[in-house]
């Protein structure tokens, strides 16, 4: 890792962001990167973004509020600003999301000294992939019906089960799994969190799941007598619910950051309806000039306007009756504003919305029904957006709860 | 036009939080929904079976024109409090919240309009709103209810220096409120603006018989009324009315955010209470889910309003892509709040007794006031996509 001496001032390094990613952008990808980090498939792709990230980090843009001893620059409230910088700049995405979004800040706050200094740097540098082991089988949106178990074996643990929708997998070197360690504590008692081995690991098998979409997206990965190290678990015995409540408020609050940051993605996604509609005639009729066309488009024109706005108004405590309320809601409107949008777009470009990506004849190489398909993973992963409105009816509005 | 950097926090600084928590103080003291139900609501029958007009608290009134509420959107100069938009909006949302009926949106409206003008004639008027001494409203809406401006209700014609005008002004707002009507007219190829007493010889106020017990709405007859040079507020008002539209949309979104909040929380606490199958009916998802769903639309329409007045204050030329935003955004979350406060209450939400129909109606007169969200939107997309090629329309 280079030595930087940045100044304190935000403005400054600001300043530093914005053009050291200037100066930096990296030549395109050898071939098309998918949406989101989570859905890299191909070795050329994580090649490609694991070099990106690794320049990121080298040139102070990840890990900027991590503590040096850790790999990290030290500082204070830098690496949203570095974030926002990279939004801006429209440069690739870090690919190591699950890494620096989630398993980072649960380490960093119920991690021991020896994990800090393990863990953190080679997640920071990229190097070393992350991904995530909750969900399974019969544990989706009832997240603690864990079944996959972990028991006590001298100073190691013995892991069996199985884990589903697991992005990344196959790349990942290390995993933070929920396991269930106690079979008399029922539900949140008696679960337990490590950071598990995975790439050649013995026993562990990583198979690739299809998604609707026919593409390759995540995994599943199967666990046989899997044997971790005590050194290797999280917080204490039993205190494993906790620890993955940790876990998901920091997936929660990257997706707050992305929200305030990522509105440009809404702007262009009008931008690109727009231009779709200008282009798309029937019968001599023009999309753009079609009244119901217009409003729709209009519709979704607001919503992401109201995103951009809702972000910048949860920086405003006297404009917010409750400091939840606005930033639980940027999971739910995001993903189903992004779901609107290539819905509209499949309704927009017609017949062509028939076409797969592979046929010539496609347009913009069958983006739309393409996008509309993949965007219920959005709406479903990271907890449903019918669990974050039980969230928001109960933290929020002080409805009872559900469970 | 300047386009500065917008600030982080919408302008709403310590003074604007201010006047917004003593503004909501003082309703919550003077106005609460009991009082509220007994002043405008007491019986159905003198206003929907007479065709009554609904009560109002004159006292309340006097008590906010004494606040100098009815002085904020007025320059300093004309010894008004000069509050920005945004600050303003603050304000109107707690009127909305507590359903306040008065001329306080038509005397705000009619102030930014004349601000607008920027002629002596309609500084020297302003200078009398300021003080309190009249109240006022818009007499700018033809009879087929057309939003645009241009469309004047009046048409005018010279006479030496004065202006005789004639024709009927519709949907007036709280006509029977206020004492100057600020009405529109077309001189020729011009568009007019002229201050008009509401007693003045030749004007009759017919009122309208409305959904809404929380203002009432008149249609202004003008017969050979006579406008002296002085009260000509602006001799070509095209640009001003261009200029002032954005505001007087966020007036009016201002009122349906606060009015829909009530309604949610309402609701929730409700939902809270009321036990069925032996738990609080809020407990099931098919009432939880809508009612988070009426809470981000109604999030998404009070941040596009807070953008639309901030972008006013800075003057910038998005203000009328942001206010028409935020109008279409507020008209239909204040509908669709209103549709989940009536269908979640179940049977009592439906009586007269409840009083939740109060907030229903003025909801809906300020959805349609204006134009709603489908309008919005079609003048829009004149903006954002470009004007249609095939008729869509009024635009």
């Amino acid at each position: 890792m280079a030595t930087l001496d940045f100044s304190s001032d935000p403005n400054e390094f600001r300043a530093y962001a914005r053009n050291w990613l200037a100066e930096n952008a990296p030549s395109p990808p050898p071939e098309r990167l998918p949406i989101t980090p989570i859905e890299v498939m191909t070795v050329g792709q994580r090649d490609y973004l694991q070099t990106w990230q690794r320049k990121c980090y080298e040139a102070g843009l990840v890990g900027c509020d991590i503590p040096k001893a850790y790999g990290g620059y030290g500082m204070s409230g830098f690496q949203k600003i570095a974030n926002q910088e990279m939004q801006r700049a429209d440069v690739p995405y870090l690919i190591n999301m699950v890494g620096l979004s989630m398993a980072a800040p649960t380490i960093m706050r119920h991690g021991t000294e020896e994990q800090k200094a393990k863990f953190i740097p080679g997640c920071l540098s990229g190097d070393e992939i992350w991904c995530q082991g909750f969900s399974e089988p019969g544990a989706g949106s009832d997240l603690a019906n864990q079944r996959t178990s972990a028991e006590r074996d001298g100073e190691d643990w013995i892991v069996n089960g199985h884990k589903v929708w697991t992005s990344l997998g196959h790349f990942a070197k290390w995993m933070i799994l929920v396991t269930r360690t106690s079979k008399e504590d029922v539900k949140h008692a008696g679960m337990t969190y490590f950071l598990c081995p995975i790439e050649g690991h013995e026993g562990v098998t990583v198979r690739p799941l299809v998604k609707m979409t026919g593409e390759e997206g995540f995994n599943e990965v199967l666990f046989e007598n899997v044997r971790v190290p005590d050194a290797y678990r999280l917080d204490e015995v039993g205190n494993g619910w906790a620890v993955a409540m940790t876990t998901l408020a920091a997936e929660r609050g990257a997706a707050e950051g992305a929200g305030s940051g990522g509105f440009g993605a809404g702007e262009n996604a009008i931008g690109d309806l727009i231009t779709l509609a200008k282009e798309t005639v029937t019968n001599g009729i023009c999309a753009a000039d079609d009244p119901i066309t217009r409003d729709a488009i209009m519709q979704q024109a607001i919503v992401a306007e109201g995103m951009k706005q809702s972000a910048r108004r949860a920086g405003v405590p006297a404009l917010c009756d409750h400091p939840m309320r606005l930033p639980l809601q940027s999971k739910v409107s995001i993903t189903e504003f992004d779901q609107e949008v290539a819905r509209l777009g499949v309704q927009i470009a017609g017949a062509h919305s028939t076409l797969y990506k592979l046929d010539p004849k496609a347009p913009g190489q069958g983006h739309w029904p393409l996008s509309y398909i993949n965007s219920y993973g959005a709406t479903i992963a990271a907890g449903t957006n019918e669990i974050q409105r039980n969230i928001l009816g109960e933290r929020v509005l002080g409805l009872p709860k559900t469970k | 036009m300047t386009q500065t950097t917008a600030p982080k926090n919408f302008g709403f600084g310590e003074d604007e939080v201010m006047l917004r928590d003593m503004a909501r103080k003082m309703l919550d003291d003077q106005l609460p929904a009991d009082r509220l139900r007994t002043l405008v609501a007491e019986n159905p029958e003198p206003v929907y079976g007479h065709g009554q007009r609904a009560p109002w608290d004159e006292d309340l009134w006097a008590a906010i024109v004494e606040l100098g509420w009815t002085g904020l959107a007025i320059g300093e100069d004309e010894r008004g409090s000069d509050i920005s938009m945004v600050g303003i909006a603050g304000i109107i949302e707690e009127a909305g919240r507590h359903c306040l009926p008065s001329p306080l949106i038509p005397t705000l409206s009619a102030s930014l309009v004349l601000r607008a003008a920027g002629t002596n004639a309609a500084r020297a008027i302003l200078t009398k709103i300021a003080a309190g001494e009249v109240m006022a409203t818009l007499a700018i809406t033809n009879e087929q209810g057309s939003w645009e401006a241009e469309d004047a209700p009046l048409v005018a014609t010279a006479s030496g220096y004065d202006l005789i005008l004639n024709g009927t002004a519709y949907f007036v707002q709280d006509a029977f409120k206020v004492g100057l009507l600020v009405a529109s007219a077309r001189l020729g190829e011009k568009l007019v603006l002229c201050a008009v007493e509401t007693n003045a010889a030749g004007v009759t106020l017919e009122a309208d018989h409305i959904h809404d017990l929380t203002r009432d709405q008149a249609t202004v007859h003008f017969k050979d009324v006579t406008v002296a040079a002085d009260a000509i507020a602006s001799p070509n008002a095209s640009a001003a009315m261009r200029t002032v539209w954005p505001s007087l949309l966020a007036l009016v979104s201002a009122d349906m955010v606060g009015a829909s909040e009530w309604l949610l929380q309402t609701t929730v606490e409700y939902a809270n209470q009321r036990v069925q199958f032996d738990r609080p009916i809020g407990f099931f998802q098919a009432v939880k889910h809508p009612l988070v769903n009426v809470m981000i639309e109604i999030d998404r329409a009070r941040s596009l309003l807070y953008h639309a007045c901030a972008e006013i204050d800075a003057g910038s030329t998005r203000a009328e892509v942001a206010a028409r935003m935020a109008k279409s955004a507020a008209s239909d979350a204040s509908n669709f709040a209103s549709d989940r406060a009536i269908q979640l209450h179940g049977g009592i939400g439906f009586t007269w007794e409840y009083g939740l129909h109060v907030y229903f109606k003025r909801n809906l007169h300020n959805q349609v006031y204006l134009g709603d969200g489908v309008y919005q939107r079609r003048k829009l997309a004149d903006i954002l996509i470009g004007p249609s090629n095939t008729q869509s329309g009024q635009s």
